[in-house]
């Protein structure tokens, strides 16, 4: 036994000599002086000893077991101290492992930040079928058929009178055939029409707006808008309400604002006109109150379509509307 | 709409400058779209001073001239005019000159002789008619200056874009008209003289010679006709050719000529017949009933339908009504006898015959959005009297005016405060009837705030009050109608959950590094066949679109997959070969003819190309199923939809999957959609050779799903203590059915929190068709700290009824503890 507390002492001291890192010195440490480790396990065993050799034997051990605890905290505090010398730190500079952020695509941002500006003033949110029956689409909307407005819209037919809508208005009679009057609200979401270049692709987003009730005025219409597109663009833009036709609005207004690129001073985006049209407006006509029994001697409303795609186009710059729709991860992960 | 600023001059009187005028239309409704200089192709013309004339030593009627056009020196230009002679001022057109016919002046040789331009006639340069020789300048220019600043013209271009409710301004009168609501002092119409030259009319009476009989007189209210004799058919005189060609009309021939400036003065369109070939003097007036077809005066021909109105002579229709005129008919330089034709069509007849027989003409574009019904003789008039002139005709006595179908003039009632209560202003009486006058608006007052409105006949658009108010607001000016807020009810509605939903989809799915993406709805017609569906599946019940822009978009889309697999294509082949893309949109089904399809939302997406790029910490590897998998249950838990239960499709539901590696997903006895690995046979369809995953959800089924309200459970008060067993299993034995069978035993046993899988291994040493799998479980009790012995026979248990129930073997020197 004498003889087995000696190995031990030589063994220890040896291993702490060889120890290079705190971690070796850590598993030394664990390995004699831990709970399940070589010295402990000799006090253990002391009972077994013959009665005489308990007393010298617990001795040794306990004193074997102070010096090895200051000759690990030597090693370990020299260990430390080469550590902080030569050791400068990781190199910083090396890529973290990186988490890739997914984006949402720029159009339902933009229709997202859009809703938001109307959802803030009270504006609930409906939406319809993105296949129409040619009532909604047309004739709720007092365009009959065989009316030269029909020309205004290129149309995908599915049959003769199914059509792939051609913008979101014909929310505007689902909406109000559901809810009486007081009603505000927008309609986002896709349309269609047969059309395609660099201006134009044959599906595009628009949001659609429409309020009613008592005592709504063109000038409140100018209100709403004008909140939109200082909300959307900023304060200082300058809009214009411009005379335009829509068979369902009476009167109706084209939106243009001062062009975003070159202030109104002139250039390739707005035509040299300094101005850009931005969305179409108008009264509701009473010919659409007709259609879905509202008292037109009662109520008064306007409604508006914005195109999304437009916006979008002017906030980030973007020249080609197609880009939306090829969904290039390189383009989609600008935003 | 083209239209000329001197033209305009003609009828009103008007100094401002051009941009001025552009914008006041604008803003009363007609949008000018351009403002250009009409000389504009006169650019790069200039004088010249013939310096020298010499004969061309290879062509005798030609010379080889030295002019000065500018700068230091002389140029050379050859020039085949008679009239050349040296010190003549000229007008030179230069190289980069384009003129009038889209003629390139560019530098060349002319038989062997270097030539640096082109002195040019008057014709040339559409000043006039005179094509004789060159046109001989003043003198005392300097040489150099630009030709259109040395002869002081000048004229302004307005492009137009009309709305189709305008057909009154499609004539430059009516654009006139417009122009002198906003001068100021206000001017009135200067209109064009319509009573006839004495000494051109006629003792012969029309009656004598034609007749026109209206049978279908609800396609044709009105029929006017005038008749000329003697006349001689020769080219327009310049003024009258260079009306119609600044705004893109061909010259044709005088009488053709003076029909056309008619239409464009005033916006009735006219027709002229060669009286000789009108069989038996007659026009009938009918719908085309048994005649099958027909030519047009461009040598087309058409198939006639029954309902088309005709406009017919004693024998066949001679032309096709209000759209284009025949071939059997058309004015021709031996004609001698003219019937001009001023009608009032039906619009709506003349619009579906011009889109059946596919012609789009300047007279069928005004028919069809409504000409003044009350204009017709007028225009006649106007027409029959130049046509007298230029054509040294001679015009019967009196005309023919067939109006079987009298128009109604218009009157509405106007209630001037609910017209300012609708437009947000405050104007008074008078100033809405001052402005209604400025337009030809026929005002009567009739109280203080009660209006009767004359409507005039070219105004087609006004039917209501509600028009009226457009006439005032944009007369009136939409800027100066004041700004102003709704007071509504703060009533607020909760918002569909669907619109919740699809946010919340969309967070979790970028937080997964996801990209969104957005596809069109119509796909190509092989869709279905490139996934390999089945015969029966639904999917193949594809709506067709009738007029579709291309065969790749001909159908809607029944699947989100196919556009999926057309993002890979194309981020592939911009070298971008990682993707992780999802796309929240419609699917539509085709249900019975002349329904609408059946709208259904999808949520799906694809994953291809490598887990973890090649990087200082980890190597490249590839996507698995099993990365799919993850995004799947990490979706779920992010919308707290538990329960999830996963089961490999065994069936041809889905043949784009690629077979065992495909997982129908579930939970609480509802299906939510499937992912799996695509087949390498549908990953060729679209050329594709790199593994792709893709998951298809419902989005209505997530919804159903979705829990109603979330409780907070009390959070655990002591440790828990985990045991694992390790088993040896059959290959076939699928780690779901353990857990299941351990899933079961846990509602019985309140101490099992929960099961999980921590290890899988296949491969030696273990036997061929084995596999052993690691599970932990961890036991938790509410009320205490467990101690080893409160669940050592619980595991004993579980591990016991595992290796009973799946036949398992454990591990070497293992025994169940």
């Amino acid at each position: 036994m004498q003889n087995s507390i000696i190995d031990i002492e030589k063994q220890a001291l040896e291993s702490i000599e060889k120890a290079t890192d705190s971690e070796q010195l850590e598993q030394f440490s664990i390995k004699y002086l831990g709970r399940k480790g070589e010295l402990t396990k000799y006090l253990r065993n002391i009972s077994s000893l013959p009665e005489d050799e308990r007393p010298s034997a617990g001795k040794n051990a306990n004193i074997l077991k102070t010096k090895l605890e200051k000759a690990f905290k030597a090693a370990l505090s020299k260990i430390e101290a080469y550590d902080d010398k030569a050791f400068t730190g990781i190199d910083v500079t090396l890529p973290g492992r990186f988490v890739q952020r997914g984006s949402l695509h720029p159009i339902t941002q933009v229709a997202n930040e859009i809703s938001d500006i109307f959802l803030r003033l009270g504006f609930d949110i409906a939406e319809g079928p993105e296949v129409e029956t040619d009532y909604y689409n047309f004739e709720a909307l007092n365009i009959p058929k065989y009316h030269p407005a029909r020309d205004m819209q290129d149309t995908f037919y599915v049959s003769e009178n199914i059509v792939l809508r051609t913008h979101t208005s014909p929310s505007q009679p689902r909406a109000m055939e559901k809810t009486q009057p007081p009603l505000r609200i927008i309609a986002p979401g896709k349309v269609f029409r047969c059309d395609s270049d660099i201006t134009h692709t044959p599906m595009f987003y628009q949001i659609e707006g429409l309020m009613v009730d008592q005592n709504v005025s063109f000038g409140d219409l100018k209100g709403i808008l004008t909140t939109f597109v200082h909300q959307f663009f900023d304060t200082q833009t300058s809009l214009r309400f411009r005379p335009s036709f829509f068979p369902f609005t009476e009167p109706s207004a084209e939106v243009d604002i001062r062009c975003v690129m070159c202030k109104g001073k002139g250039c390739r985006i707005c035509s040299k006109t300094g101005w850009l049209e931005v969305l179409g407006s108008g009264m509701v006509h009473p010919a659409v109150f007709e259609n879905v029994g509202y008292d037109t001697q009662k109520y008064t409303g306007f409604a508006f379509g914005i195109g999304i795609e437009r916006m979008a186009m002017l906030k980030y710059g973007i020249d080609d509307i197609r880009k939306f729709y090829e969904n290039d991860l390189r383009f989609l992960g600008q935003f | 709409m083209k239209v000329s600023l001197s033209w305009l001059k003609e009828y009103i009187c008007v100094d401002l400058e051009p941009d001025v005028i552009a914008e006041k239309l604008t803003m009363a409704g007609l949008e000018v779209d351009a403002v250009e200089d009409k000389y504009d192709y006169l650019a790069n013309i200039v004088v010249a001073k013939v310096e020298d004339v010499k004969k061309h030593p290879n062509a005798d009627n030609l010379s080889v001239c030295s002019v000065h056009a500018g700068g230091d020196k002389l140029i050379q230009i050859v020039c085949g005019a008679p009239n050349v002679q040296k010190g003549m001022f000229v007008p030179c057109a230069l190289p980069g000159a384009v003129l009038p016919g889209d003629k390139k002046i560019k530098k060349g040789k002319i038989r062997g002789e270097i030539s640096c331009g082109m002195l040019c006639s008057a014709a040339e340069l559409r000043l006039n008619t005179d094509a004789s020789g060159i046109m001989v300048l003043e003198e005392g220019f300097l040489a150099g200056t630009p030709l259109e600043q040395a002869l002081k013209i000048s004229d302004t271009m307005f492009e137009i874009d009309l709305t189709p409710n305008r057909p009154d301004c499609l004539s430059i009168i009516g654009v006139a008209r417009e122009i002198g609501a906003f001068t100021e002092p206000r001017q009135k119409l200067m209109l064009p003289d319509y009573t006839l030259p004495k000494d051109k009319i006629g003792k012969k009476s029309i009656h004598d010679y034609a007749k026109v009989q209206i049978i279908d007189s609800d396609l044709c209210p009105r029929y006017s006709a005038g008749l000329l004799f003697d006349v001689k058919i020769k080219p327009s005189p310049f003024w009258l050719q260079e009306r119609l060609e600044t705004i893109g009309l061909t010259p044709i021939n005088n009488v053709v000529d003076i029909t056309n400036f008619v239409m464009m003065e005033m916006g009735q369109p006219l027709h002229a017949f060669d009286f000789d070939e009108v069989a038996k003097g007659k026009i009938i007036v009918r719908r085309a009933g048994n005649d099958t077809d027909f030519t047009t005066l461009d040598s087309k021909n058409h198939k006639l339908e029954s309902d088309m109105l005709m406009i017919c002579d004693g024998e066949r229709p001679v032309a096709l009504a209000g759209v284009m005129g025949g071939e059997n008919s058309e004015i021709s330089d031996s004609t001698t006898r003219v019937l001009v034709e001023s009608a009032y069509f039906n619009p709506i007849s003349i619009r579906k015959t011009a889109k059946k027989t596919n012609i789009a003409t300047d007279a069928s574009h005004r028919f069809e959005r409504g000409v003044d019904p009350d204009g017709t003789v007028k225009a006649l008039t106007r027409a029959v009297s130049l046509m007298a002139q230029l054509c040294d005709a001679t015009i019967a006595k009196d005309y023919i005016d067939e109006y079987p179908n009298k128009s109604v003039p218009v009157k509405i009632d106007l209630n001037t405060d609910v017209l300012n209560k609708r437009l947000g202003t405050d104007l008074s009486r008078d100033a809405i009837c001052e402005i209604l006058r400025s337009v030809e608006f026929d005002v009567e007052k009739i109280s203080d705030v009660h209006l009767k409105v004359g409507v005039p006949f070219f105004r087609v658009d006004v039917v209501r009050p509600e028009d009226l108010s457009e006439e005032v607001a944009r007369l009136w000016g939409y800027n100066n109608i004041k700004t102003s807020y709704p007071l509504v009810p703060a009533i607020g509605r909760p918002l569909d959950q669907k619109i919740v939903l699809r946010e919340n989809i969309r967070h979790i799915m970028t937080g997964f590094s996801f990209f969104e993406i957005i596809n069109y709805n119509f796909i190509n017609e092989n869709s279905c066949d490139r996934l390999n569906l089945l015969d029966n599946d639904k999917r193949r019940d594809v709506e067709t679109i009738l007029n579709p822009i291309s065969d790749q978009m001909s159908v809607l889309r029944t699947s989100l997959i196919p556009g999926l697999l057309e993002t890979m294509k194309i981020n592939i082949s911009q070298q971008v070969d990682t993707l992780k893309i999802f796309e929240i949109g419609k699917v539509f089904f085709a249900t019975q003819k002349g329904s609408l399809p059946e709208e259904k939302e999808m949520f799906a997406g694809l994953i291809t190309g490598s887990r973890s790029d090649q990087s200082w910490h980890s190597k490249k590897t590839r996507i698995d199923f099993f990365d799919l998998k993850g995004v799947i249950e990490g979706f779920f838990e992010g919308l707290m939809i538990k329960n999830l239960i996963f089961e490999k499709i065994e069936d041809e539901s889905c043949p784009y999957y690629k077979k065992g590696y495909a997982a129908v997903v579930n939970s609480n006895d509802t299906i939510l959609g499937t992912l799996g690995k695509i087949d390498e046979k549908a990953l060729k369809n679209y050329g594709l050779k790199q593994d792709a995953f893709v998951f298809d959800f419902s989005l209505k089924a997530i919804q159903d799903l979705l829990p109603r309200d979330i409780t907070a459970e009390l959070l655990p008060r002591f440790p828990s203590i985990s045991r694992d067993i390790t088993i040896i299993v059959d290959r076939s034995i699928t780690v779901g059915a353990i857990l299941k069978h351990v899933e079961l035993i846990s509602k019985k046993e309140s101490l099992i929190e929960k099961t999980f899988l921590f290890d899988a291994f296949e491969g030696l040493p273990l036997p061929e068709g084995k596999k052993s799998l690691s599970l932990r479980v961890v036991y938790r009790s509410a009320g205490k700290t467990l101690k080893e012995k409160n669940i050592k026979q619980l595991h004993v248990n579980i591990s016991q009824s595992i290796v009973d129930l799946f036949h398992a073997d454990l591990p070497d020197s293992q025994e169940i503890r």
